[in-house]
């Protein structure tokens, strides 16, 4: 099949970029979206071009890495499945795609559909650690976790870092992906000890970073490729608000916010 | 960037309260507190407004015995000004701190999983707050009287020669519709603010919201149209 590629091109960023179209005319159904760019880039480094850049890693979906926007929703057409899961077959004969990069200031764009999300790493940073105690491990058994908690921690959990909630939202908010990050954790006894402060801090810094905010419209779990439930921002708002009126001191970061960063060079 | 709560703000140790509103997340707690707040209004003025229904001497009474608690009127009418201004402050420094998050926006972008009224808010809030302040010029203060004499204390004849005029009633109707998409999305919104979210109960919530919404716009609006009908004279 043959499709027609808007993809936005920007060197990196401090140029500014544009949509450029490309023809792909050997487009098996059966490939993935990020096989089809694969495809792109190697006739356009034959034609001494420069490729297309993307991110990827493992292309099962499961690692976070790949993601841009096909025309106008984060992942494209199908829901709970990354780009790299995204078959050609969804698309018909000569249709066109528009592929751009996640769009938000807190992640600035590196290159092409290359978005810089640290900004991930520091709310994940910010989060800190779980009390795990070492030496032998303990019983089985001993811990007894009710199965509609162990799901709700799961469903948290399956959350992959890849950024489609904070592209797919009108505010750019990254409320999914922290409240994913506070509710997995939040959800279990191995987090309860550090739930309140865990809360306040990542919390402190996904404000810090240069995020929109919540405006509970859904946009996020609709994109979302582990189809992370709307309930995980509802947990975040719960626990930043019993931990603010139970905290007894302030709790101070020292994570500078990317957009800061990229501000002094 | 302005865009961000620059790092020392944000390590300097404040009041909590001041903390939690700077915090996106408190200034929603507080606009779902405030909605909360505005949402009891809307269903206290609509039953007192449906006694219109009953006859001139009905509502008379009402508005006779409103003016009669005097002090206990002001704090109302206090907390909910405050209500309004805490709700519009939040949106507006929220909204300021939305449109620096996307600068650059995307060239096509479709909405997949979302109400029409709730991406409509930043819309239907600022019409709703015209509205308001036409409605109590209109009704309450009595400047704005189109066509019409203003009796103080005469709210069914108030009532009746306002609702009569046509445009003041389509504007009226047009504006409790975009109340109803409003609390549509706020209805259940607040909840969520707050953190309350159950995989089941925020589904039956959603559709009792819509309900909710609609059976408030059915309430009002039937005031202007029995009124145009000529039901209610």
């Amino acid at each position: 099949m043959k499709l027609k590629l808007k993809i936005w091109r920007q060197k990196n960023c401090k140029e500014k970029g544009k949509f450029v179209q490309y023809a792909v005319d050997n487009v098996d159904p059966e490939m993935s979206m990020l096989e089809c760019l694969d495809v792109l880039n190697e006739s356009l480094i034959e034609r001494d071009e420069e490729p297309v850049a993307f991110e990827h890693d493992c292309r099962e979906g499961i690692c976070g890495s790949c993601g841009f926007m096909i025309n106008g929703v984060a992942h494209g057409p199908e829901r709970a499945t990354t780009v790299c899961q995204l078959t050609m077959r969804h698309f018909k004969d000569g249709d066109e795609l528009a592929i751009e990069p996640w769009r938000s200031v807190a992640f600035p764009l590196v290159k092409d559909l290359v978005v810089d999300r640290s900004a991930f790493d520091h709310i994940i940073e910010a989060g800190g650690y779980i009390s795990v105690s070492t030496g032998n491990a303990q019983d089985g058994n001993t811990l007894l976790i009710g199965k509609d908690i162990a799901d709700k921690a799961m469903d948290a959990a399956a959350c992959i870092g890849c950024g489609a909630c904070v592209a797919a939202c009108p505010n750019a908010s990254a409320a999914l992906f922290t409240g994913a990050k506070i509710a997995h954790l939040g959800a279990l006894p191995q987090g309860k000890p550090e739930r309140d402060r865990r809360a306040l801090s990542m919390v402190s810094q996904m404000n810090m970073e240069a995020f929109g905010n919540c405006t509970n419209i859904g946009e996020c779990t609709g994109v979302c490729p582990k189809e992370i439930p709307l309930e995980a921002i509802a947990t975040m708002n719960r626990d930043y608000l019993l931990a603010s009126c139970k905290k007894r001191e302030d709790i101070a970061t020292d994570i500078s916010p990317v957009i800061e960063l990229t501000a002094k060079g | 960037m302005s865009a961000t709560i620059s790092v020392a703000e944000a390590h300097s140790r404040k009041n909590r309260a001041v903390t939690f509103w700077q915090s996106t997340n408190g200034k929603k707690v507080v606009m779902a507190v405030t909605g909360a707040m505005m949402f009891l209004f809307v269903i206290g003025h609509l039953l007192g407004n449906l006694q219109v229904f009953e006859g001139p001497e009905k509502i008379n009474a009402y508005g006779h015995f409103l003016h009669s608690i005097g002090e206990v009127l002001w704090i109302v009418r206090g907390t909910l000004i405050m209500a309004i201004l805490l709700h519009i402050a939040a949106t507006v420094q929220l909204a300021i701190r939305n449109k620096k998050a996307r600068p650059i926006g995307y060239s096509r972008k479709e909405a997949i999983n979302s109400s029409y009224a709730s991406r409509t808010m930043y819309w239907s809030g600022p019409i709703v707050l015209a509205f308001i302040i036409f409605h109590l010029l209109q009704f309450t203060a009595g400047y704005v009287h189109p066509e019409a004499r203003f009796v103080e204390g005469d709210v069914y004849h108030n009532l009746v020669s306002g609702f009569q005029v046509w445009w003041v009633s389509l504007w009226y109707i047009f504006a409790i519709t975009l109340l109803g998409f409003h609390l549509r999305h706020g209805i259940w919104s607040m909840f969520q603010s707050v953190g309350i979210a159950h995989p089941r109960h925020t589904q039956t919530l959603k559709h009792a919201a819509l309900l909710i919404a609609t059976l408030i716009v059915l309430g009002y609006i039937s005031i202007p149209i029995s009124i145009l009908l000529g039901l209610v004279k």
